[in-house]
């Protein structure tokens, strides 16, 4: 039984409402942080914690918590990025829904360690009624003295709101969830300015994912030297993986940094194994924007390692035999299923998510979408293959946000390692036409053969 | 302020702190500039949208000399001391021109034939230099209807790029926007709300800041190419703007008027629309004499010359250069 930090009293009957959660220890770290610490005491075990942002990208919170540039009189601001819109992540929801007032003491702990007195939680339309019991939530803590004016006697006020969106999962990169916030159209701005010098209404601003903020409760009442000694290197800490997929125990689990694929899939304290009794052929260790990996990478490296859930061990091998740890969307696909029809799926979403704003996300999205449309259902060429490589790559790098590249990977992984099956959809076109064809005939990925030096 | 140095293609110019990267080029000659589809110099945050303009930044400035880690869209990047940038020197970005080149065309119809912009069409200007002869895209190009937006200008959907400037035109000339994008990524459109009209004194000029065909002038419409028309310098004296126009001339006729572009193709001083749509006799103007058309551009017809053959400074470019 792995240690859980953020999810440890998730059993608890009620933890959802104040009286329980304070009961249980809730609330401590403010207490702790405000009456004993300065802000720059609590940045300092962040720091020392090694904590990486749990958003997708994986960049260190300490450090981006102190590039915030802090001029005299003006304000700064804390913005809780909970847009959890990624195909195949929902752990922000789990998180928001079972234990709010944890991401509502993160965010009074870390606004405390930041200097700002105002703070935003924006979330996705969809999960309106999570705003609701967000709302709840922030009222309950407003009554009982844990924000507002002069929190605790410490002189520290601070007021926190929650902000829906639209529903575009384009907020949720971090500059197009600022113009949302602003109550503009959600197009990415052009950086620099970074948030951190000109954010929110033009001020200093850090955005941080809704996991990255609760994590920063435990932090502070344990010290960031003990957060830092579950993990491995440099992938501290716990992270709560959203595991769905062809496998007997889907859901939101919380793992140790540095656990073994194989374990996490197959072991009965989490997946449970594929579900049916099928093959595992391919695998989305982190949301949709991370590159597939075949059957033969998922639990070994290309070196014969064994792949760990860190963010080194599955980038390792780059993106040639690597994937990413990126949101922690763990998507897992049995013997059945199509990978052309898997990757279509994906690019049909970031064609409707992209903003416009820039051309070769807006064209590149749409392009390679109809291309593979046409692949799916089996009118396409051998040629549309090499064409999607091309568009992928073009795409990828060129953009103002990573959305271009979120959109490029996916389909450049799919066609590096499953070339086979798209061919197959070109060559046997009369088989494709049935969606489910990969029940009659399932297609496994080839392994290639060693290069002999 | 120390002015700071700069070197696009080995060529090395001064400038002041705050430049983009594209005002450099541009001090230094057309043979290092970018081609710009979206940034527009009197129109501030334009630019950083069409991704024409990346350049290779090959050593971050003096105290920091990393290189970039991606192409950086030149027109919203500001110089650093001692940077060094390789635009028609790089092979890489030469390649990622193309490359938008071709996402801006793969919707963009090809009915130059019919369209009133032909002839001093930016992406007609930026396909001759680097587009492909023939698309690799065989599906149906997104369509809408065209629009009539106010009784002087059509949209026409199609032909847009979503460059973003009539949207800043509106949002910075005109006291309030009554027009925008709507929907997202590959569905979007320029659109009035509800089709309502633009209806303000300066909104023609969204028809000179477009670079394709998308925005036209409904009182010229299918009225003469722009090639057979003679170009003049004309003022006249206006109480709403500089009066400071180009009169396009056919005979004795004036078949349009429009704002004067410098030699990027952008206007400097915006005209109101009474100048634009309602002034169309020679009496109403004082002419200042014929404009050259300096530009590399397919409106000098028989004497257009490639992005190569103007280069200011042969050496700083091998043959071959830009195709």
């Amino acid at each position: 039984m792995s240690r859980k930090l953020l999810l440890a009293k998730d059993h608890v009957p009620g933890i959802r409402s104040y009286d329980v959660y304070r009961a249980n220890g809730g609330y401590a770290s403010v207490e702790k942080a405000l009456k004993t610490m300065s802000p720059e005491a609590v940045t300092e075990e962040v720091k020392k914690s090694g904590l990486r942002g749990r958003g997708g990208a994986g960049f260190p919170t300490g450090m981006k918590w102190s590039f915030l540039a802090k001029p005299e009189g003006v304000p700064r601001y804390l913005v809780c990025n909970a847009d959890e819109s990624e195909p195949g992540t929902f752990k922000d929801r789990y998180l928001m829904e079972r234990i709010p007032h944890l991401l509502v003491e993160g965010m009074i702990t870390s606004s405390f360690a930041l200097g700002a007195n105002t703070s935003f939680i924006y979330i996705r339309g969809e999960y309106f009624y999570v705003s609701r019991i967000l709302e709840q939530a922030i009222a309950e803590a407003y009554a009982n003295g844990w924000l507002g004016k002069n929190i605790l006697g410490s002189g520290y006020d601070l007021d926190l709101y929650v902000q829906v969106g639209a529903g575009a999962y384009i907020c949720g990169e971090e500059t197009a969830l600022l113009e949302s916030l602003e109550g503009k159209r959600g197009n990415p701005r052009i950086k620099p300015p970074f948030p951190a010098v000109e954010g929110l209404y033009r001020c200093p601003t850090v955005v941080n994912n809704v996991e990255t903020i609760a994590a920063v409760v435990p932090i502070v009442n344990d010290g960031g030297e003990a957060y830092a000694a579950i993990g491995i290197g440099r992938s501290t800490g716990t992270k709560l993986i959203s595991a769905s997929g062809n496998i007997n125990k889907p859901g939101v689990y919380e793992i140790e940094l540095g656990l073994p694929v194989e374990e996490f899939l197959f072991s009965d304290e989490y997946c449970g194994g594929i579900a049916n009794g099928k093959r595992l052929k391919a695998c989305v260790p982190g949301g949709s924007s991370v590159p597939i990996l075949p059957e033969y990478l998922v639990c070994k490296t290309a070196t014969g390692d064994d792949r760990l859930m860190t963010y080194e061990s599955l980038s390792d091998g780059g993106f040639a035999t690597g994937s990413m740890l990126g949101s922690g969307g763990f998507i897992v696909y049995d013997e059945n299923q199509c990978v052309v029809r898997n990757t279509w799926n994906f690019s049909r979403f970031y064609r409707h998510e992209s903003c416009g704003q820039c051309s070769p996300c807006r064209e590149g999205t749409g392009w390679m979408e109809t291309v593979l449309r046409r692949l799916e259902k089996g009118m396409g060429n051998l040629d549309d293959i090499d064409l999607l490589v091309g568009v992928a790559k073009k795409i990828e790098g060129n953009t103002i946000c990573p959305l271009g590249d979120a959109a490029a990977w996916p389909v450049a992984a799919a066609i590096r390692h499953f070339r086979h099956e798209f061919e197959y959809h070109v060559l046997h076109a009369e088989k494709v036409k049935d969606p489910k064809h990969g029940h009659k005939e399932p297609i496994m990925p080839v392994k290639p053969a060693p290069v002999v030096a | 302020m120390s002015l700071i140095k700069i070197t696009i293609d080995n060529q090395t110019i001064e400038v002041e702190p705050g430049t983009t990267i594209l005002q450099a080029a541009r001090m230094i000659g057309p043979g290092v500039t970018p081609p710009a589809m979206c940034y527009y110099s009197t129109l501030e945050t334009s630019g950083g949208y069409c991704r024409t303009c990346l350049v290779k930044v090959s050593k971050g400035s003096e105290k920091d000399p990393r290189p970039m880690p991606k192409l950086v869209a030149s027109c919203r990047t500001p110089v650093m001391d001692g940077m060094e940038v390789q635009n028609y020197t790089s092979e890489e970005v030469k390649d990622v021109r193309k490359a938008v080149t071709e996402f801006l065309l793969i919707n963009h119809p090809i009915d130059c034939p019919i369209c009133d912009q032909a002839g001093e069409c930016h992406l007609q200007d930026l396909s001759y230099d680097r587009g492909k002869s023939q698309s690799r895209y065989d599906y149906e190009k997104r369509t809408f209807d065209e629009i009539d937006i106010g009784p002087t200008i059509k949209l026409n959907m199609n032909r847009c790029i979503l460059c973003y400037r009539c949207v800043k035109v509106a949002d910075q000339l005109t006291p309030q926007r009554v027009h925008g994008v709507m929907n997202r990524g590959w569905d979007s459109e320029i659109s009035t709300y509800i089709e309502g009209a633009v209806n303000n004194n300066f909104s023609g000029n969204m028809i000179d800041v477009c670079p394709v065909g998308a925005l036209t002038d409904r009182t010229f419409r299918f009225k003469s190419r722009v090639w057979f028309l003679k170009p003049y310098d004309a003022h006249r004296d206006c109480p709403d703007c500089a009066g400071k126009a180009v009169i396009w001339k056919f005979g004795n006729d004036i078949y349009r008027v429009t704002g004067r572009k410098d030699q990027w193709g952008e206007v400097a001083e915006w005209i109101c629309n009474t100048c634009r749509f309602e002034k169309k006799d020679l009496s109403d103007w004082i002419e200042e004499g014929p404009r050259k058309i300096d530009r590399h551009s397919v409106i000098s017809q028989n004497h257009y010359l490639k992005g190569t053959q103007f280069v200011a400074s042969p050496e700083a470019l091998p043959a071959k250069e830009l195709k």
